[in-house]
Order: C-alpha cells, then structure tokens, then sequence
C-alpha cells in the first residue's frame, strides 16, 4: 500500500502540472475537478469511462466559450435598447467582433496564399527547365544542372534513405526520453531533462554540420566498418566518411527534441484515471505504461514523428556539410550523395543560369510534393487513430 | 512545455541577430588589420561605393577596403560577396558600381550589350586578383610530389586509382609511392575554382577529361568525393591518408598541406606567388581598347610558371553617368592596381605581372 502511494504521489505533478492546456483540456480539467472528489478514493470505474466519453458532447460548449460570448452580445442589446435602436446599437458592438473575425480568416487565407503562391512559383519557374531537360526528369540518376541533364533519382532516394534513418534512430530515443521525463524521472530531474532535450532545438544546424563533420564522422568511422559486414546491397562500404549514414544519424540528433517535446506533452495528459486503473487492477510500472500511457499517446506519437520526418527531408546546411557528393548511383549508405535541399544549397552560389537555376527549383518542386504527401499521410493517421483514444 | 520550446528558439535567434549585427559592424570597422603597407599612393575620395561579387577576390577587397578607408575618412565602400554571376547581373542592372567576376562578360551570353547599355559607355574587364589554385595530398612518407597535367587528369577522371601506379612513378624516381587507393576530393558546391581547375585538365588532356568546364558539374566529371566549400576540401585531404584535391593556395597553406608540383614540360614548379604571377604573364589579352579580357595559357611551358590559375577581374565602365562614381570608382582601382597589389601575397593571392599591371593601370587611368 504505502508503496502505490508514493507511486501515485509522483504521477500526480505531470498531470497537474503541465504548464500548457491543451484545447482539449477544457474537457479534460472539467472532468478531473469533478473527479476530483471521489477519485482520491479511488472509484476508478466511473473514471475509466470518463475521459473518453465527456469530451465530445457536454465539453464542445465550454471550448467555445467565445461562441457564447457572441451569442450573448447580441441578445444584450434588446434589453438596453428599443426595437427599431437595435441595428445601430448592436453594429457598434458588432463591429470590433467582425473586424476581429475578418482579421482571423485574413490571417488564415494569408497563409493559404503564400502556399499556393510558393506552388505556383516552383511550377513556373521549374517546367521551362523540365521540358529542356535531356534526360527523363523523375528516373534520372545524374543532376548536371548546368548542361541540362537532371533527374531526380538520386535525390529522392538519399533524402528518402536518410530521413528514414534518422527516424528509425530518433524515435525510439525520444519516445523513452518523453516516458522518462513523464513516468520515471523525479520532479526534480524531469525538468532539468526536458529542458536540455529543449535545449537541442535551439543549437543552429549549421552548427551540427560542423560538428558533424569535424567530429561525429570520423568517429563514426568504426561502427560503419562494422555495420559494412551485414549483407545486401545497402551495407556495402564505400566511403570513409561523409556518408549517408553519417549524415542520418546528425538528423536524428536534429529531430530528437522535436518528437521528444510531442511525445512528452502527449504522455503527459494520459487521463489519471486511466493510469490509476491500470496500477489498481495490479499493473506495473511497464505494463501500465503498455496499456495506459502508449495508446493513449500514439496518435501523438506518430505526428510528432512526422513533423520530425518534415524536417529531416528538409533539413539543408547539416546535410550540405556532412555529406560528401559523388556521381553516378548506388544503394549503398555507407556512400555520399546529395539530398534535394543539399543539391539545391550547393548550387545556389551561382543561381545565373535561369535554366539551370530552374532545375534547382524543379528538385525544390519535388521536395515540396514530398514534404505535402507526408504531411498528409502523418494527418491521415492522426485522424485515423483519434478513434481508438 | 511548447511554449518553453519557441522561448528557447526565440532566445537563441535573437541572440544569433545580435551577434551576427556585432559581427557586421565590426569587419565593417575592422580597418588596421590590413596595415599601411602601400598605403602611400591613395587618391581620396569620399562618399559610397557598392560593389559586388565573385567571392574568390573577397579577401583582397576586404584588406583593400579597409586600407582605403583608414586612409580616407569619408570613403565608405561596401564589396558584397555573392558569386561571380550575381555581381554581374547587379552590375548590368545598374544596383551597383562595379563587379567583381571570376570572368570576363560574355558577349555570347549578352553581357557585353547589357554592361553598354548600363553604362551607356564601354564596359571593362580588368584583371586585379591572381589566385594559384593548389594541389593538396596527403601521403605518409612522401614529402615531394611531382605530377604532370595529364596525370592529374588521369587521377581526377578514375583513371589512376592507385599512388604507386607506374605513370606517377616514372615521374617521381626515388619517392616511395605506397600502393594504396588515390582519395580524390572536389569541391562539391558550385565554384570558379572547380571551373578554372577544369580549364586547365581540359586544355591539357582533352582526350581524358571530354566535358565542358563549368562551375557545377563536379559530381558528374570526377571520380572521388566532394566536399562543400574550400575549408571541407582542405580538412577533408589532411584527415585522410591518400587524398588529394584542389583548393586555394591560401587555404592550402593555411591547413598546412603539401602541395604537387605540376610539370608541363619545363621541370616541376610549385604553386607559389611568383609562378602563378609567370602564369598569368604568359597569358595573352584578347580584350580589345582598354578592355583587358585575359585567356590565360593552362599548358603554358614558359620556365618556372604555374599554370593552375584563376584570375578576377572587376567590372566598370569607362564613363559613369555620375562623375563623383566615377572619380571614386578610378581612384578606388588606382589604389587597387598600384600599392594593393603589395598586400595581395599575404593573403594567398599572387600579384599581378608586371606588364600586364601597367595595362590595367593604363586602363583604370581612364575611367572618369
């Protein structure tokens, strides 16, 4: 018994705590401060079907609480004022509420805009150069910008290849380091962790380039000779250093604080009840995280990850540095290449070309469908997933 | 726990602003490391000049500027680094005073017309910077190496694989040649020093090296890996046994690398300052009047030249349509061409030879 206190006791300030409400949250406090009563006592059944079913019905009022605001003003001036007064009287309290309205969905369309206007702009400046193009544009694996031989290839598989990597390396990281700061770790230690974990958004990527490539390769030198003896075509050795691999595992320090930051906030509103149902019916630490704390995160998860991925596929100067280019192709990731956004900072030194420089932006074209149809895979899941929490 | 995130972000990038404003302001008003020497024939004038380009001469213009502006107070010139082409294109468009250019306008490309039209006067191409472009390697036990051009195409191309091949042996008796593999490093971002290394394979070996030289297409010509930047290729030979590549002399000398000398028949020369000056002295001017457009011989077999060169030139015109612009500009290059060329060595930059000096002078004498 005193053992699942002290449990409790330290389980108590993430929930409460969290800096931060979520939208969501408006349910979610709701729920807690009515459960807070009985749920010291532990009535854990009525609490295991609470936090799914609130939230949907009776919570959606209190979010939009600035819904009822506006209903509210317009129904105050018929008390104040006579009928026929009604229209000049509400227009001045109208106003400002339109004004802000239109203020909003001009921010919103704004963005919108600048989409489309950086689509139209990739597009345009790109199809000049793709119809002059002497080689077949998507399954090309030479990018000589400036004779007019360009494909794409190449690009796509190192940027897919190592992106892809980097996840593989950085999200099982983050994910421990979200349940250790949210679970394990102390009061005391999780803040001082979440914090250099923050930390390491903050250092400007060139400054992993640099790192990378004056530090991290040559160490890492070693584990890619060992790694070269696995079979297959990926594992062949090539090159000393500046390799794909290299580069992916920068990346992943890179992303790290990005699905650490999501994986945490997520982790960290994982309904008490849920969590004390799991401990009372005899769970423990590991198993409740299992049954409680992790599918209740994996919606969270996995869009963490994704933004994690946008910004991996993204990612210029650290790439620019670390990876040694080299012609021709080949599977291997133990070799150099070039990225679409590496290939493009390289180039851009002597953008003067207007048909070379459209072969830049063509690649930048590709890089952008790409980053699109992640973006929309990682929501479709989201949403997918949002069923089953 | 987000917002703690975009504070931090926040932080930093304000943090990032401050210091790269403290780093504006201070290589602007960083005036005493370029030193007095030939100082002393400085024509003031005051006011602002803009200029912008090849990134190349960035270090001449940079000690040049600050040697002029501590002599004249009242002079103010900004020379903005941005590549050969945008200084041109920024020149033609008349956004600002004069270029800087790894090479001459190009009438092909219609920039001689447009440089007219912009001045409404005849353009200039005059040489200022001499750049000896360096062959790095780094191999244990070999402290001299000897190569010819066609050997260096033969390595750049894949064609030479290993250090102990017989061809480079026959050209180093006596060396201990090791038998492992040749690292080949390029500059992987796009660069005049690519393109000038490149005119000299291909004006040497056009049998091996077959493509067109151009600024961008390392990946597809050479065989080896490239590297980003001048600094990437010089640390990326000195970290592996076997390398070589190409890089400024300056950085070579910098990082403390050994250098090839290049035999195109006359007897293996080093890179230095004055067999680059040879080079370049060899070289034979096919601009016509005061246009001094250079086509630099890189099979020249002139005794104790080293042909692996790049020579800036800056951009004006003859006439500028604001006479204080132009008095500036003129005043500016004289310093340039005449005392200027004195601080060109310590920065790894070779001067100009001595006759061709006194036909940019000439030239730069009649800009008003």
């Amino acid at each position: 018994m005193p053992e699942r206190e002290t449990m409790t006791d330290r389980l108590q300030p993430p929930a409460g705590d969290s800096p931060i409400d979520p939208p969501r949250v408006g349910g979610e406090t709701l729920h807690e401060r009515r459960a807070d009563g009985p749920l010291v006592h532990g009535d854990s059944g009525q609490d295991i079907v609470e936090p799914g079913a609130p939230i949907d019905p009776q919570v959606r009022p209190v979010i939009g609480s600035a819904q009822a605001l506006a209903i509210d003003l317009s129904e105050t001036p018929p008390i104040s004022g006579a009928g026929p007064a009604t229209s000049s009287g509400t227009g001045r309290v109208r106003i400002g509420d339109r004004v802000f309205g239109l203020m909003t969905s001009g921010a919103s369309l704004f963005v919108i805009l600048v989409v489309l206007l950086v689509g139209v702009f990739l597009v345009v400046k790109s199809v000049p150069s793709i119809a002059d193009d002497k080689l077949n544009f998507l399954t090309a694996t030479e990018f000589d910008p400036g004779n007019l031989r360009f494909g794409i290839a190449a690009l796509l598989w190192v940027t897919v290849v190592i992106s892809i990597i980097a996840m593989i390396v950085a999200v099982p990281i983050a994910i421990g380091i979200a349940l250790f700061i949210t679970q394990y770790a102390p009061k005391r230690l999780a803040r001082p962790v979440a914090y250099v974990v923050d930390l390491l958004a903050a250092i400007p990527s060139i400054i992993y380039g640099i790192w990378g490539y004056t530090e991290l390769a040559p160490k890492l030198e070693p584990v890619q000779r060992l790694l070269s003896h696995l079979p297959g075509p990926l594992f062949a050795l090539k090159f000393p250093t500046g390799t794909i691999f290299d580069g992916a595992l920068v990346l992943a320090v890179m992303v790290l604080p990005i699905v650490t930051a999501i994986s945490r906030d997520v982790f960290e509103r994982t309904p008490r009840a849920n969590i004390e149902a799991a401990l009372a019916l005899g769970a423990t630490r590991w198993e409740m995280i299992r049954m409680a704390v992790l599918p209740y995160g994996r919606a969270g998860v996995v869009s963490g990850a994704m933004l994690g991925l946008g910004r991996a596929l993204g990612e210029t100067i650290a790439v620019y540095f670390v990876l040694s280019t080299v012609g021709g192709f080949d599977t291997s990731i133990f070799r150099g290449g070039s990225t679409f956004a590496s290939a493009i900072a390289l180039g851009s030194a002597e953008f003067n070309n207007p048909k070379a420089t459209g072969a830049y932006i063509a690649a930048g074209l590709v890089l952008f469908l790409l980053t699109f149809v992640v973006n929309a895979a990682a929501r479709a899941v989201v949403n997918r997933r949002k069923d089953f929490v | 726990m987000n917002v703690k995130l975009n504070r931090v972000g926040i932080a930093a990038g304000v943090l990032l602003t401050v210091t790269a404003l403290a780093a504006c302001s201070s290589s602007g008003s960083k005036k005493d490391n370029a030193g007095g020497s030939g100082s002393g024939d400085i024509t003031c004038s005051s006011g602002n000049l803009k200029a912008e380009g090849s990134t190349a001469q960035a270090n001449a213009m940079t000690a040049w500027i600050n040697a002029y502006e501590k002599k004249c107070s009242g002079a103010k010139i900004n020379y903005n680094p941005t590549g050969s082409g945008a200084g041109v294109s920024q020149f033609n468009a008349n956004q600002v005073d004069f270029a800087g250019s790894d090479s001459a306008l190009d009438p092909t490309k219609g920039e001689v017309a447009a440089a007219q039209k912009r001045c409404g006067s005849t353009p200039l191409d005059l040489p200022m910077v001499v750049g000896p472009i360096a062959l790095g390697y780094k191999l244990s036990g070999v402290d001299k190496l000897v190569l010819t051009p066609e050997l260096v195409t033969k390595i750049f191309t894949g064609k030479i694989t290993k250090w102990d091949d017989p061809a480079i042996a026959a050209v180093n008796s006596g060396a201990k040649l090791p038998s492992s593999a040749i690292n080949v490093i390029y500059r992987s971002d796009a660069s005049g020093t690519t393109a000038n290394f490149e005119k000299f394979l291909a004006a040497n070996d056009p049998t091996d090296f077959t493509a067109q030289p151009a600024k961008d297409n390392a990946n597809q010509v050479f065989k080896g890996q490239g590297k980003a930047g001048s600094q990437g290729v010089a640390s990326a030979i000195s970290s592996t046994d076997g390398s070589i590549g190409y890089v400024e002399y300056s950085f070579a000398v910098n990082g403390s690398l050994s250098t090839v000398s290049v035999d195109s028949g006359s007897g293996p020369v080093d890179v230095s300052k004055d067999s680059a000056s040879a080079a370049v002295a060899d070289a034979q001017v096919t601009g016509t009047g005061d246009d001094l457009t250079l086509k630099i011989n890189y099979a020249t077999k002139a005794k104790g030249a080293y042909p692996i060169v790049l020579v800036t030139y800056e951009v004006a015109c003859t006439k500028y349509s604001n006479a204080a612009t132009g008095k500036f500009v003129k005043n500016f290059l004289d310093y340039t061409v005449n005392g200027g060329q004195s601080l060109l060595a310590g920065l790894g930059y070779a001067p100009l030879p001595s006759a061709l000096q006194t036909k940019v002078k000439a030239s730069v004498g009649k800009i008003s």
